[in-house]
């Protein structure tokens, strides 16, 4: 099977779909990898890289696509790349189904199977194909070094020798992928870094990155399905607009990461807000795409307003185009694998996935898929389901039941025993106690040496051959003896090699 | 020299060997230990040589320079890998001795001396330490047969096992008694006889035992000669046997203890329980959900270089393939590139107890960076990379996770915790215990399949 990568053609597009290393994986399944030439440019790949790893070049698009079985790509194909596909081709890349009905019917009518990266379920096993997760990771990376670079200061506090520096003050609206990549990023470089998120349940990962998690003196559950937070009531919001309001005239840096599938995003930063923040501020507007976080972010563009630079990108992943290829090849990699190799290539529908993806199916379209319970949450108390290890079951042999049991023993041998029996009894019973006590101490990196001292020390029974020796049977006691020594000899001696070996460093 | 002298160089010697095992406590006072128990062995032979009871020096002298020099060479011989045998095989000597002592020990013209309390005494002493030696023995020489693998390590179950053991051990106690009683020809015949059946006994308990439960076994017989040589000191009258056996044996019973610990079974269990027969677990494998994903040597080079925190979870698998060398290589590159690589070992890992202490020490692995269980479990979730090497029930969450399986409740290493592991394996085969791994098929699991010595050196080639 022929599987193809074009060049991206949207001129603000510098990733590419594959990396170089993803060829192999592909070559595994059976694929045979066109790239088109050029494509990784961009993003640093150049087609020597591709043809190393195994990769034809093809440089006419139309050879390329027309050819293809499988087709990979990162945004929505172009009206032209359209007429290119072969019928019955497969082709992954994002989709946005909601807004591209046109793109949908257009490829419906070449029978084309489209697996929407955009639309891969947000299940645990899916995590390795979330392309959506990967470059809201990027973009939340990038997001605070594009706020850096318009920004006037240092993010990190410093005492120098001109004058103490203050650290910079970052507060991050939204803490999921994205806003989470945002916050270890700031962190890293040095800033005071504040979150907040209607989820409480993602205050511990803020704080593992560093950062201070922003709470309001209010109940209400923002956990929505798939992963997104769900919108909160009117008095929620109000409460959370004060808080930012307050934070606004205090920080340097706001990050917005507040998006809602499908729906325009909410506006948490009012124009009187912007107003409030010193002058130098930065704030980066990571829902550009759906309207913006802030009222005065103008999508794709950045411009200065009231002295604060408000950027709204929408390209982030793209300004990062290396990284996010890598990472975005490697998602399709793993959503390859679930259609099998070449030989037995399958849509299989029965998988939750492949299903939650396919938003064409030989040219019907299958999209939205029937009603799963995706929610990520709702799975995890059914993992932590824990056996408690060792219960200790009430045995009749209880400790002060065995002592007991071993003094009303004693006793009685007392009663019936003669005077030098005791007496061995007496070193016996001691000597266990001693071994008992001193063996419990030693460290169970060394039992190996310590059944070898033992089995040294207990060849002492050779002392038993000894006594015999002399006596009318000395070839029983010479065995005896022989064997006890070969014990004495071979226990110390292999202690001896073994302990040697231990080193400290 | 005077018997008071040799009392008091028996007490001396006593005091060496309690010393000699309080040294093991630490890896820095262990060799001064060891050498405690040499000197405290040495003084022991001086004083019964110097002590007048023994003349047959012509046959003795060869006979211990004989035993000194095969004991040399076996000590320095044996490959790490096979010290499970070693150990096996001396316990063997012990019980052999045992039964041998307790045969001249009858058969001396003094035991004939004896009359009343003192005979019956004398006679049960003689019974105990032929019989506990007898066991000892021949359990032995079948562990160690198990051990090297010229035995089947799947338990041999008879019908009505329990039924044979027990009319064995009840017509040793017939046997007994009668023994007591008989004249001294009649009872040479029942102690031959009791000597027969604890040879048979020996040998049907251990065949029963699965290869995997050899650590359980070989520190139950470690205490087994201990009270054997206990034993013969009561019937010797000599303190300094029963002192001797009763610390050798409490030892091996904390081994035993601790290993049956460690599975979260009993002793009992193991010893009759028959464990990993199958029965019931066989239903586990398709509840398992999600796929298997499989790595490259290279991958998991690559893997390796980026990561800050390094875990290797040695099993009987890296033994077998005798990777521990190639593991301490990729260990030493790693830390020469400030990977902090660190090793947890669990109790029942190898065929040992401390089996994979002592690999990983031959390998020449400092010792500060090897971790039992208890104290690195909690660090697991800092871990970028973790690598399995040939274990499997010792890292199978289904012990914490499902209530039902066979394995639930012992102890493991939290190895899925970690941010990526890599689990090095033969093939898809089930554990020891035969149940089904969950752990290969989570989501943050590559199986590197093959070889553990090929393919990590095929990891170390591409790392350096």
């Amino acid at each position: 099977m022929k599987l193809s990568v074009p060049k991206e053609l949207l001129p603000t597009e510098k990733r590419v779909a594959i990396s170089p290393d993803n060829i192999h994986a592909l070559q595994k399944l059976g694929y045979q990898v066109s790239v088109q030439s050029g494509a990784g440019e961009q993003a640093n790949f150049t087609d020597i890289n591709f043809e190393k790893a195994g990769a034809n070049l093809v440089d006419d698009p139309s050879t390329l696509l027309g050819d293809a079985d499988l087709v990979l790509k990162i945004n929505p194909p172009t009206t032209e790349e359209v007429s290119l596909f072969k019928e019955g081709a497969t082709l992954i890349s994002f989709a946005y189904p909601a807004r591209n009905e046109e793109l949908l019917k257009s490829l419906g009518a070449q029978k084309i199977n489209w697996l929407a990266m955009d639309c891969v379920p947000r299940i645990s096993r899916a995590q390795s194909m979330d392309a959506l997760s990967s470059m809201a990771n990027v973009a939340g990376y990038r997001a605070v070094v594009e706020a850096s670079h318009v920004f006037g200061r240092f993010f990190t506090g410093q005492i120098t020798a001109a004058g103490k520096v203050p650290p910079a003050k970052v507060l991050v609206i939204g803490a999921g992928v994205a806003g989470l990549a945002a916050i270890g990023a700031a962190r890293n470089m040095g800033a005071i870094v504040r979150a907040f998120d209607t989820r409480p349940a993602v205050k511990d990962e803020v704080k593992s990155l560093g950062g201070e998690f922003l709470m309001l003196d209010f109940e209400e559950e923002g956990a929505g399905s798939g992963g997104y937070a769900k919108i909160m009531s009117k008095e929620f919001i109000d409460a959370e607009m004060k808080l930012f309001a307050e934070q606004a005239e205090e920080v340097d840096i706001i990050i917005t990461t507040a998006m809602i599938p499908g729906k325009k995003s909410p506006v948490l930063i009012t124009e009187e807000m912007v107003k409030s923040m010193k002058h130098g501020s930065v704030i980066v507007d990571l829902a550009a795409e759906g309207g913006g976080n802030c009222e005065l972010t103008e999508p794709g563009e950045s411009k200065v307003v009231h002295g604060v630079t408000i950027l709204g990108y929408s390209d982030l992943p793209s300004r990062l185009s290396t990284q996010s290829s890598r990472l975005y090849g490697n998602n399709l990699v793993k959503l390859v694998n679930l259609l099998g190799d070449t030989e037995e290539f399958t849509i299989n529908q029965e998988d939750e996935i492949i299903r939650g993806a396919l938003v064409l199916d030989r040219g019907e379209i299958s999209w939205p898929p029937p009603k799963v319970e995706v929610s990520v949450q709702l799975q995890k108390p059914k993992e932590q389901k824990v056996v408690q290890p060792i219960v200790e079951k009430k045995s009749i042999f209880s400790p002060a039941v065995m002592l007991g049991g071993l003094c009303v023993l004693l006793l009685a041998l007392g009663w019936k025993g003669e005077n030098e029996f005791l007496d061995q009894l007496t070193v016996f019973v001691l000597s266990c106690f001693v071994g008992y006590m001193v063996v419990w101490n030693v460290t169970p990196s060394l039992h190996t040496p310590l059944m070898s001292v033992t089995n040294a020390i207990s060849g002492i029974i050779v002392i038993g051959g000894m006594l015999f020796v002399s006596g009318s049977n000395p070839w029983i006691a010479g065995l005896a003896i022989f064997l006890a020594t070969i014990n004495v000899a071979g226990g110390f001696l292999v202690t001896h090699r073994m302990l040697k070996m231990f080193r400290k460093e | 020299m005077t018997e008071g002298v040799i009392t008091m160089a028996y007490l001396v010697s006593g005091v060496f060997f309690v010393l000699s095992l309080g040294g093991l406590s630490k890896q820095e006072t262990a060799r001064k230990g060891n050498m405690y128990g040499i000197l405290g062995m040495a003084l022991a032979i001086a004083a019964t040589f110097l002590s007048g009871e023994v003349e047959n020096f012509k046959l003795l002298i060869p006979l211990m320079i004989g035993g000194a020099l095969i004991g040399a060479v076996l000590a320095k011989r044996v490959e790490m890998t096979s010290m499970p045998e070693l150990v096996a095989i001396l316990h063997s000597f012990v019980g052999a001795a045992a039964v041998l002592v307790g045969l001249a020990s009858f058969l001396d013209p003094s035991h004939a001396d004896l009359s009343g309390t003192d005979q019956l005494i004398h006679d049960v002493e003689i019974l105990l330490g032929v019989f506990i030696g007898g066991v000892t023995f021949t359990g032995s020489v079948i562990a160690f047969g198990k051990l090297r693998g010229s035995l089947s390590g799947k338990p041999l179950l008879l019908p009505g096992r329990h039924m044979i053991n027990l009319g064995m051990l009840g017509a040793s106690v017939w046997l007994g008694a009668q023994f007591v009683e008989q004249g001294h020809d009649q009872a040479l015949i029942s102690l031959l006889i009791v000597m027969g059946i604890s040879f048979v006994l020996g040998v049907h308990l251990i065949v029963a035992i699965g290869g995997a439960d050899m650590p359980v076994v070989v520190s139950m017989l470690n205490s087994y000669s201990g009270w054997a040589a206990a034993a013969a000191g009561f019937m010797l009258k000599n303190d300094l046997l029963i002192i001797t056996g009763a610390l050798v044996g409490s030892s091996g019973a904390i081994l035993s203890y601790i290993m049956c610990k460690a599975m979260n079974r009993s002793l009992a269990n193991v010893i009759f329980g028959g464990f990993g027969t199958g029965g019931g677990s066989a239903s586990n494998i398709s509840e398992i959900e999600g796929s298997i994903t499989e790595t490259t040597a290279d991958e998991v080079a690559e893997e390796l270089k980026e990561a800050k925190e390094v875990m290797i979870v040695p099993g009987y698998g890296m033994a077998v393939a005798q990777a521990q060398h190639v593991v301490k290589d990729i260990t030493e590159t790693l830390r020469a590139n400030d990977v902090n690589v660190r090793f947890a070992i669990h109790p029942v890992a190898g065929r040992l107890p401390g089996h994979m202490n002592v690999l990983l020490a031959e390998a020449n692995v400092p010792y500060d960076i090897v971790f039992e269980m208890d104290e690195i479990n909690n660090d697991l979730p800092t871990v970028d990379v973790l690598l399995v090497v040939g274990a499997n029930d010792i890292v199978n969450p289904s012990a914490l996770e499902d209530s039902s399986s066979p394995i639930a409740g012992m102890p493991v290493i939290e190895a899925w915790n970690a941010k990526s592991v890599v689990a090095l394996k033969r093939s898809m085969a089930a554990g020891y215990s035969g149940v089904e791994n969950p752990l290969y098929f989570k989501e943050n699991t590559n199986m590197l399949f093959g070889d553990a010595k090929d393919t990590l050196s095929a990891v170390f080639s591409k790392l350096s």
